[in-house]
């Protein structure tokens, strides 16, 4: 197929950018979305043109590194998937494609399509994790008992890759969805449980500090996350962060 | 506690609050405007003591009015800082996609209730206040019988009040719709619950604004 790219391109943080609208041919259907956009770049190489940058490492919906806001939508119009995993197959022939960066004053254009998203490093590094003591004499894991069904919720936030389509998706450019699944997977857990109130207080302060917006709970989030993060670790996130200050530390 | 109530999450659970405690004012309100409907004595007397009671009156109507003034405060509060919170803004953004549209325009939704009240406010309140207060006038009688269903009904005369009545309590059940389960998702109310108050909510979306709605057109249409 032949498609219109109309492409967000930015030098640096500082530039001002602007769009860029390229033509691209024989695009099969079976082509990943990021390979339609290797396609181009090759394209762009071969005529001394500088190649469009985007982020991308697993290309297999696991990294979470890839990031583009296409046609209006995070990651495109399919749902469950990232945009590595996005086929070409979506889009019809002749299409006109808008491609931007994800748009959040917290995710700070690099250049063109890539985005900095270290602010989600560091609300990680607020709270996101366990402290364990390696004393030498660890208890097995095993010997701890948890209840399936807590176990699966707690996979199923811990499946949330930090893509940031969350953000980018709700139209307060909130990060409660990710901060909901990284506060939940360990909440659930009894090894989590123990810093529960510290770790949801410090990650949402952090969250609060980045400059994200506040969930208004339209759902958009749910929708679009490439893994099914559910609004239920929102939910599970204000009951924590509710019950830390009501019942102290 | 400062840092609770200047965190985004203590911000939204304020806005949650003070909007159930509307919700269940609005039960109020309407339960006794609907007696309007079947029982002109009934309001009437309900009326008078909704507007002598000392309790209702310096307390119960001073917390009322602190409630709606703060939920629209922190509304634009929180309007303004996600607005901000974008950035540079989409060329394309395709929220009907995955939202509705009633969560994304609750600001609107919440301008219209807002105008709708100034008028309201005018129109009832403001009167209300001058008889008793001003003028001094506690009895709730003119020309020997309660005013309160009168001017109720002198007020749903002219045709165009009505339709506005009608549209500001359409954006009012578009409000609830989301504003509904939205405030509780914000309070961490369980999911295993979410589907019931769901229903529950949108149930309430379609009651109470229709309750005034029916009040409106009855008697618009009796006179």
């Amino acid at each position: 197929m032949n498609l219109t790219l109309k492409i967000w391109r930015q030098k640096s943080r500082k530039d001002k950018g602007g769009f860029v609208e390229y033509k691209v041919s024989e695009i099969s259907g079976h082509m990943s979305f990021l390979e339609m956009m290797d396609v181009l770049n090759e394209e762009l190489i071969a005529k001394n043109e500088e190649p469009v940058v985007f982020d991308h490492d697993c290309r297999e919906g696991i990294c979470g590194s890839c990031s583009m806001f296409i046609n209006g939508e995070a990651h495109g119009p399919d749902r469950g998937v990232t945009t590595c995993q996005l086929h070409m197959r979506k889009f019809k022939d002749g299409d006109k494609i808008t491609i931007e960066p994800f748009r959040a004053k917290a995710f700070p254009v690099i250049k063109d399509l890539m985005v900095d998203r270290s602010s989600f490093d560091r609300i990680q590094q607020a709270g996101g994790y366990i402290s364990v003591n390696t004393s030498g004499r660890p208890t097995d894991a095993n010997s701890i008992l948890i209840p399936k069904e807590d176990a699966d919720l707690a996979m199923d936030a811990a499946t949330c890759i930090g893509c940031g389509a969350c953000v980018a998706t709700c139209k307060n450019s909130s990060a409660m969805l990710f901060v909901g699944a990284k506060v939940s997977q360990y909440a659930l857990l009894p090894q989590g449980k123990v810093e529960e109130k510290e770790r949801v207080r410090n990650m949402v302060a952090q969250m609060d500090l980045e400059g994200f917006g506040a969930c208004t709970n339209t759902g958009a989030c749910e929708v679009e996350c490439p893994k099914g993060i559910s609004l239920d670790n929102i939910a599970r996130m204000n009951r924590g962060f509710i019950g830390s200050w009501l019942l102290g530390e | 506690m400062s840092n609770f109530f200047s965190s985004s999450i203590g911000r939204k659970v304020t806005m949650s609050l003070s909007a159930i405690f509307l919700m269940t004012f609005l039960i109020l309100h309407v339960t006794v405007n609907f007696t309007s409907v079947f029982s002109e004595d009934l309001y009437n007397s309900l009326s008078h003591f909704m507007g002598t009671n000392l309790l209702v009156q310096f307390i119960l109507q001073p917390i009322l009015i602190f409630g709606v003034v703060f939920h629209f405060v922190m509304g634009f509060i929180l309007e303004s800082k996600n607005r901000s919170s974008r950035g540079v803004n989409y060329a394309q953004y395709e929220g009907k996609n995955n939202s509705s549209w009633m969560s994304r325009n609750m600001v609107y939704s919440g301008l219209v209730i807002l105008a709708f009240l100034a008028i309201h406010f005018i129109d009832f309140w403001l009167p209300e206040l001058n008889t008793k207060y001003i003028q001094g006038d506690m009895s709730g009688m003119h020309d020997g019988a309660f005013r309160y269903y009168d001017e109720l009904s002198h007020k749903f005369q002219p045709l165009w009040r009505v339709i506005g009545y009608c549209v500001s309590f359409i954006l009012l059940s578009l409000h609830l719709f989301h504003g509904f389960s939205s405030s509780l998702q914000s309070l961490g109310i369980a999911a295993s619950r979410k589907k019931l108050l769901k229903t529950i909510g949108q149930v309430y979306a379609i009651i109470i604004p229709l309750g005034f709605i029916i009040v409106a057109i009855y008697h618009y249409a009796i006179h």
